[in-house]
């Protein structure tokens, strides 16, 4: 026992003193003043309490790019950048619905224009430094600015106009909008509020987008979330530790968060991070495929496996519907005849076998699809869509409708050939670096050779495979998947606006080729500025039923959302929505965490 | 030339004999290598019994039905309750031997049911088949890429050693050319210029051939090396005294005593194409779904699920040991043997 004690104490010697070093910097720093905390408009979690301690490890794609919430694109900057900073307005991923986070209360003005916001009091940075309207403001005329390239800007763009900001006093702020927008609310979830004491200078002497980049030093570095920067080294981790002027409690009134650091390990292939996990070096695992889920539920030790239920990832397969230009051959502008026709393309939907997907590609864990809302969107789907079963006959009737018929091939299989007797043949794209969906085109591909159409998968790089499809827009069809982040239609309006540059099957059009996509345009405007949710549901309702009649995306299928932690981690609740683990960071901890954090 | 080693022999019919195994797959494999059956997906190779359940002996052998375990994937179990018996020549699916001859039956297979001696991958696709195919694909791809290289490599490294001087020096450099070009790179630049919508046969071949045209250059080192040497020697001399042209020379008195070094390199060659194959489709540049080749077969592998999970997704790699073996121990057994026709200095 006292062996035990001993190495476990050599061992974690090292940690000890790195712990110490690095934690100067934040002795150094006024401690939070116990007057201002009296003070402190507290949002109390409902969350069960927890203990405090310990540390979580997790396994990163890659390195972050920046720690600049203004400018960070890439997914691994955004994951770390969450937890590090706050938003006015905030999704709970979990119920998907928004509540106030640093806003204390949100008034809308009946005609949907104004919002008014009331900043909680006695609020500060993870520098101690505190928050008032001028932070609000100042974040806002960032992210508004155009020479800043805030990929968040365009979401801030409503009516054509940027939304005005004006403060009121300084704890009071009022939003104005050009036009009503339907769940304006959502629009302040992940805008990240920025120190002005910290950042202005930056932006004054327009070095902003170069501040704050990963060898920034942690004392120069503040924000608003659960956690602060205390290490980066490069090509290894990040480590973050507890913000102590955090603003929310436990139930008990415990300032959160309970967790003492977080540790992102950079570990760049899927396999690499269920070996970290599978050995116990990282205590939370997401972003898991279906097949290595069931590698770790298999020898599960020390570990519980859950299955979230559906995300929002669709999948599909759709046909290039592009005009033909004088670029296209001949021969794919007579295949692209074919997938004009929409009974061609509700034919191929009649023919793929759905389950078969769900089976195959994701071992069960997945729904099948027959419209982009997927299970795990808990509002917005339209039930009166139908989920018609796999019928090979539907499909052969509708083929039949459409003028194409049969002939006899060499052996005993029927081709299927157009009115002027050529066959059917086309390729199929898929991503290479994506085996689940190179999975899918090779089951639709045999689906499809029942029906006698011959359709070749062509896997290619993922790059080359986006140019084609909205560059030179020489393909047939291609599978592909998108994932919303919100669960709101207007997270996805790029995809179906036919202006969109992701209206994948005939992108970023001048005037809507057809009359469907007129309708869904149209709709899709009116659901933006519809005032109740009933209204807007009524909308994106008949959207839906558009994309069904029309299949200008053949849904295919939808994966779980998976996740691995370890069985000693408290309050754990994998939402459908990222991120999916880390989504109440704040409240996660350990049990027992003087034995964890010795780990 | 003559063969005079034993072992040399032995080990030409045993090649010969693995190339006609594979050569008849449609035959020797009881399914479609294509075929799916999605009810079983990941079925791990079946055993075959002479004893059943209640310890009766059976003279014909049979196999268990497998069942997916009630609310898993991948989770087999035996039906003792239903005996697939094997049966010798039955009829199934219609192949073509050879690409020409078509025909139905098969060497073995089961009225009923399935059978899968090594298994079935993820889309629930028979491997024994697969693995039979799949060699028809890489056999054809090593031996295709090699006689285009050795070709090339006999005449261009034949030409250079015997006329020398200027000629020599450019063909040379240019083969030190393509032994520099990273050829991977070059791969894609090729893939990525063939239409999306070919037939795959036609753009492997394509591709092997690229890879066998630009392998000439070592056999060409090699081939220069003897041509250098031969045209010294007294009876080419002779020749020339004659007056016999440099085309006739070459023919019939250079090129000949090469043989050796070309049937070597033959041998050498053939594996490192199959090799090159195997590799090509691993990194997905090869022949794509769903026709099998051992390269394809094997690049399931890369996923870790599969590796830790489905043992007999490896046996492609077992597959092709014997014909490494054979190709590389034939070529030693060329190099050591005694040799009629070897070169004195």
């Amino acid at each position: 026992m006292t062996q035990k004690c001993l190495q476990l104490i050599r061992r974690t010697a090292w940690l000890g003193v790195a712990a110490l070093l690095c934690s100067l910097p934040s002795v150094l720093r006024a401690s939070p003043d116990s007057a201002r905390a009296a003070n402190t408009e507290f949002l109390v979690s409902r969350d069960p309490v927890g203990q405090r301690g310990g540390r979580l490890v997790l396994s990163l794609r890659a390195e972050p790019k920046t720690l600049n919430p203004i400018i960070a694109a890439d997914a691994p900057s955004r994951e770390v950048i969450g937890v590090m900073q706050a938003d006015l307005i905030h999704i709970n991923r979990g119920s998907q619905l928004t509540e106030a986070a640093l806003a204390k209360n949100c008034k809308v003005s009946k005609d949907g224009l104004e919002y008014s916001i009331e900043l909680r009091r006695g609020l500060q940075f993870s520098d101690g430094h505190p928050l008032d309207a001028d932070d609000v403001l100042f974040t806002f005329r960032v992210y508004l600015d155009e020479a800043i390239h805030a990929p968040q800007r365009d979401l801030l763009i409503v009516g054509g106009k940027p939304i005005e900001v004006q403060k009121m006093d300084a704890y009071h702020l009022v939003f104005r909008m050009a036009k009503p927008y339907g769940a304006g609310d959502r629009l302040f979830d992940g805008l990240a509020i920025l120190p002005r004491h910290v950042l202005e200078k930056p932006y004054a002497e327009g070095k902003l987008a170069q501040s704050w980049s990963l060898s920034v030093l942690p004392s120069q570095w503040a924000g608003l979330g659960p956690f602060r920067l205390k290490e980066y080294v490069a090509g290894q981790r990040i480590v973050l530790e507890r913000n102590p002027y955090y603003w929310k409690t436990d139930a008990k009134g415990a300032r959160l968060p309970y967790l003492d650091e977080i540790v992102f390990l950079f570990v760049s292939s899927a396999d690499a991070q269920v070996l970290r996990f599978q050995s116990g070096e990282t205590d939370v695992i997401t972003r898991l495929g279906a097949e290595n889920f069931s590698v770790l539920s298999r020898q599960a030790r020390g570990y519980a496996m859950t299955d979230a239920g559906a995300g929002l990832e669709y999948n599909f397969i759709f046909f290039n519907l592009n005009e033909p230009s004088v670029k296209t051959s001949a021969d794919a502008a007579r295949r692209q005849v074919w997938f004009r026709d929409v009974k061609f393309r509700q034919a191929i939907s009649a023919a793929v076998d759905r389950q078969a997907i769900v089976r195959l590609v994701y071992q069960g864990r997945g729904a099948a699809l027959w419209g982009p809302v997927t299970l795990g969107n808990k509002r917005w789907a339209n039930t009166e869509i139908r989920h018609p079963a796999r019928s090979l006959d539907r499909a052969r009737d509708l083929l039949r409708q459409a003028g194409f018929s049969w002939k006899n091939g060499s052996g005993a299989e029927q081709i299927l050939v157009d009115q002027k007797a050529n066959p059917v043949e086309f390729s199929i794209l898929t991503s290479s670096s994506n085996a689940d969906r190179t999975k899918m085109a090779t089951l639709i591909a045999d689906d499809l050779k029942q029906i006698g159409i011959k359709a070749q998968v062509v896997p290619l790089e993922f790059r080359s495979l986006l140019d084609r499809v909205t560059q030179t827009k020489e393909y047939d069809a291609c599978v592909l998947g998108l994932a919303s982040f919100d669960a709101d239609p207007n997270s996805d309006i790029n995809v179906w606006l036919s202006s969109g540059g992701t209206h994948l099957w005939n992108p970023s059009q001048a005037h809507p080729a057809t009359a469907w996509e007129a309708e869904i345009d149209k709709l899709m405007e009116q659901q933006l500025i519809a005032k109740s949710f009933e209204e807007r549901k009524k909308n994106y309702d008949r959207v839906q039923q558009i994309l069904d009649e029309n299949q200008p995306f053949i849904f295919l299928a939808t994966p779980d959302i998976l996740v691995g932690i370890k069985n000693n981690v408290g309050n754990f609740q994998p939402a459908v929505l990222e991120p999916y683990a880390l989504w109440n960071v704040e409240t996660l901890f350990l049990r027992n965490s003087s034995e964890a954090a010795g780990k | 030339m003559k063969i005079t080693s034993h072992k040399t022999v032995a080990l030409l019919i045993f090649l010969i004999f693995l190339h006609a195994f594979v050569l008849a797959a449609g035959f020797i494999a009881p399914y479609d290598p294509v075929q799916q059956d999605r009810d079983r997906p990941y079925a791990p190779p079946a055993a075959i019994h002479f004893v059943d359940a209640a310890g009766k002996f059976h003279v014909r052998p049979f196999v268990y039905q497998q069942r997916v375990r009630e609310g898993s994937f991948d989770q087999y179990e035996d039906d003792q309750a239903t005996r697939i018996p094997l049966k010798f020549f039955v009829t199934g699916a219609s192949y073509r031997l050879l690409g020409v001859i078509p025909g139905t039956l098969h060497l073995f297979g089961t009225e009923e049911g399935s059978v899968n001696l090594l298994g079935t991958d993820g889309y629930g696709r028979d491997l024994f088949s697969r693995i039979l195919y799949g060699g028809q694909i890489s056999l054809l791809a090593g031996l295709l890429a090699a006689s285009v290289s050795l070709l090339i490599g006999t005449f261009v490294g034949g030409a250079s050693g015997y006329f020398g001087g200027w000629t020599d020096s450019i063909v040379m450099r240019l083969a030190e050319l393509c032994l520099a070009l990273p050829w991977l790179y070059l791969l894609f630049g090729v893939r990525a210029f063939l239409p999306l919508l070919v037939n795959p046969l036609k753009a492997f071949l394509t591709v092997v051939v690229v890879i066998g045209a630009l392998g000439w250059a070592r056999p060409a080192r090699l081939v220069r090396g003897v041509a250098l040497s031969a045209k010294e020697r007294d009876f080419v001399r002779a020749a020339k005294g004659f007056g016999a042209s440099h085309f006739y020379i070459l023919c019939r008195h250079v090129l000949p005593q090469t043989r050796s070094v070309i049937l070597t390199q033959a041998a050498i060659l053939i594996p490192q194409y199959i090799l090159a194959e195997v590799t090509l489709s691993f990194l997905g540049l090869g022949i794509p779904e769903p026709t099998p080749s051992w390269g394809n077969l094997l690049s399931s592998l890369q996923q870790y699920s599969v590796l830790s999970s489905y043992w007999w997704m490896y046996l492609p790699a077992v597959a092709m040991v014997p014909f490494f073996f054979g190709y590389l121990a034939l070529s030693s057994s060329l190099q050591d043997g005694p040799r009629a026709d070897k070169i004195e200095s």
